[in-house]
């Protein structure tokens, strides 16, 4: 169910298909008239169709990939989280992917340079900012 | 060439010319009389589509929780139904026609649906502890948040469709970024409640698991822990959720139940909590104020002020900006840093507003999952 579910939301709209081909279909009969007229001499009759099957042409292939990329955009991202590992005593310092039952205070094993016990200090994941900062 | 393209524009005598005068005229009367409905198919498809990515995020969420029962609860049974049955699960408020009396009624509902909900994980999930049925427990009311978003704006969507009422869809609409933010916060919220990663929420529980590392703590009702703590030379109390699994305690019995044992002679309560930024403001800022600096449905805050009012002991907020996606999703750095920033804050605090010797209460709100003690 719930495969079938997300396989759902991942597809794009069979109407908004069928118009974007709509919209392809009519652009390429626009640009054959448009060398029909020019074939014909009418020059003032090409350019406008030129125009139209061009214009409707690009916008139909834009608003395509738009969708494509809009349905890919539809993941969820896991965030790099990261442990950071320190011993008290000696000061070393670990930074390393967090594992599953790792928490901040938990007790690791020993030091690899003195006796005490190494310890979880952070756990945290970075961000880096996608928008930019308002300065208002 | 020139003169051709003026006169279509013109409404010339040219055949192209008379066609795009008609279509331009046609599209005047079109918009006229329909414009109100386009625009609303064309708020219609917006909604659709954020409700489409609404359906996917609950369904990946669902997804997550089975997983996450399988490969922890180690369960006999397939959990689906179970899982499915708990995403359903609704808490009635108590009535409030006469309010006298309902924080207790609204915490002893809280309660049973507490104990409701840890009793359906440790079924779902048998092999797991403690820790395990806190983060599982934490994970299915994720879950069940976004189920909960999804029914209700597909109620809205459908319900503006049906009465093709411009104002439904419109109010939906206006709303929906806010409410997709909420949806995405909740999602990363899971991914965090499965592994068992501390949360943006944790950054109180993180600054009191600071001090009283090291120093030997007792349990205090409800899922709280305390340590005595000598801090620039004053006697802390400091107060946090029991960890590592994802619990928020209930900071207002605890504070309640110290402020009793020492007979009201507490100089000051300080509380550490994470606090919602406003646009433009830093994330893992922190700021200090005065007041219970708790969230929730206010059951904990009112026990709080109702002890701090009989004994007349001031009370002192410091708070980590931060917004709704930072503080359910794993704390970002800005955030842990900030616990530093915090203990540095809070000395101050304490030199400025108690006297050495003075006995003090420290308490670090928040979700304490991923954050021991």
């Amino acid at each position: 169910m719930s495969t079938n579910s997300s396989n759902t939301a991942n597809r794009i709209s069979t109407f908004l298909l069928m118009i974007i081909l709509g919209v392809l279909a009519l652009s390429i009969v626009a640009i054959i008239f448009g060398v029909q007229a020019y074939l014909i001499e009418n020059e003032t009759v090409a350019l406008y169709l030129f125009a139209i099957g061009f214009l409707s042409l690009g916008l139909a292939v834009y608003v395509l990939f738009q969708t494509r990329k809009r349905v890919k955009k539809m993941k969820i991202e896991d965030p790099k989280v990261m442990t950071t590992v320190e011993c008290k005593k000696c000061g070393t310092k670990d930074i390393r992917e967090f594992e599953r039952g790792d928490f901040v205070f938990k007790e690791l094993d020993k030091c690899d340079k003195c006796e005490e016990n190494k310890i979880i200090t952070a756990i945290y994941k970075e961000v880096k900012e996608k928008e930019k900062p308002f300065t208002i | 060439m020139w003169s051709d393209v003026k006169v279509a524009f013109v409404a010339g005598t040219d055949i192209v010319s008379q066609m795009i005068y008609a279509a331009s005229i046609l599209m005047f009367v079109v918009f006229m009389l329909y414009g109100q409905r386009i625009q609303m198919y064309v708020m219609i498809r917006e909604v659709e589509n954020s409700l489409r990515k609404l359906k996917f995020i609950k369904e990946e969420g669902r997804k997550t929780a089975i997983e996450t029962i399988k490969e922890i609860g180690k369960p006999e049974t397939d959990p689906s139904s179970k899982v499915d049955r708990f995403l359903e699960y609704f808490t009635i408020a108590p009535q409030s026609m006469d309010p006298a009396g309902i924080v207790y009624k609204l915490d002893h509902i809280l309660d049973v649906r507490d104990s409701r909900l840890k009793d359906e994980v440790k079924l779902m999930a048998p092999a797991s502890d403690e820790v395990q049925v806190n983060n599982l427990e934490n994970t299915l009311e994720a879950a069940m948040a976004l189920n909960f978003i999804y029914r209700v704006v597909r109620h809205f969507y459908i319900q503006g469709k049906k009465t093709l009422s411009l104002y439904i869809i419109m109010q939906l609409q206006m709303i929906l970024p806010l409410v997709m933010k909420e949806a995405e916060a909740y999602s990363s919220a899971l991914k965090a409640f499965a592994y068992g990663q501390p949360i943006g929420d944790g950054v109180g529980p993180l600054v009191a698991g600071k001090l009283m590392h090291g120093f030997e703590t007792r349990r205090v009702p409800k899922d709280c822990v305390v340590a005595s703590v000598p801090f620039e030379g004053r006697t802390a109390l400091v107060v946090k959720a029991r960890g590592p699994g994802g619990n928020v305690g209930k900071p207002g019995d605890a504070i309640k139940e110290l402020i009793e044992e020492n007979k009201g002679k507490i100089a000051n309560v300080i509380m550490i909590d994470a606090g919602l930024k406003l646009e433009g403001e830093i994330v893992g800022e922190v700021a200090e104020g005065i007041g219970a600096a708790i969230g929730g449905p206010g059951v904990d805050a009112y026990k709080i002020e109702e002890a701090l009012v009989k004994y007349k002991i001031p009370v002192n907020a410091i708070i980590v900006r931060e917004d709704i996606g930072d503080a359910v999703s794993p704390m970002r750095k800005e955030i842990a840093d900030a616990a530093d920033s915090v203990i540095e804050r809070l000395k101050s605090v304490v030199q400025e507003r108690t006297k050495e010797g003075d006995k003090i209460i420290i308490v670090g709100v928040g979700n304490t999952i991923g954050v021991g003690q």
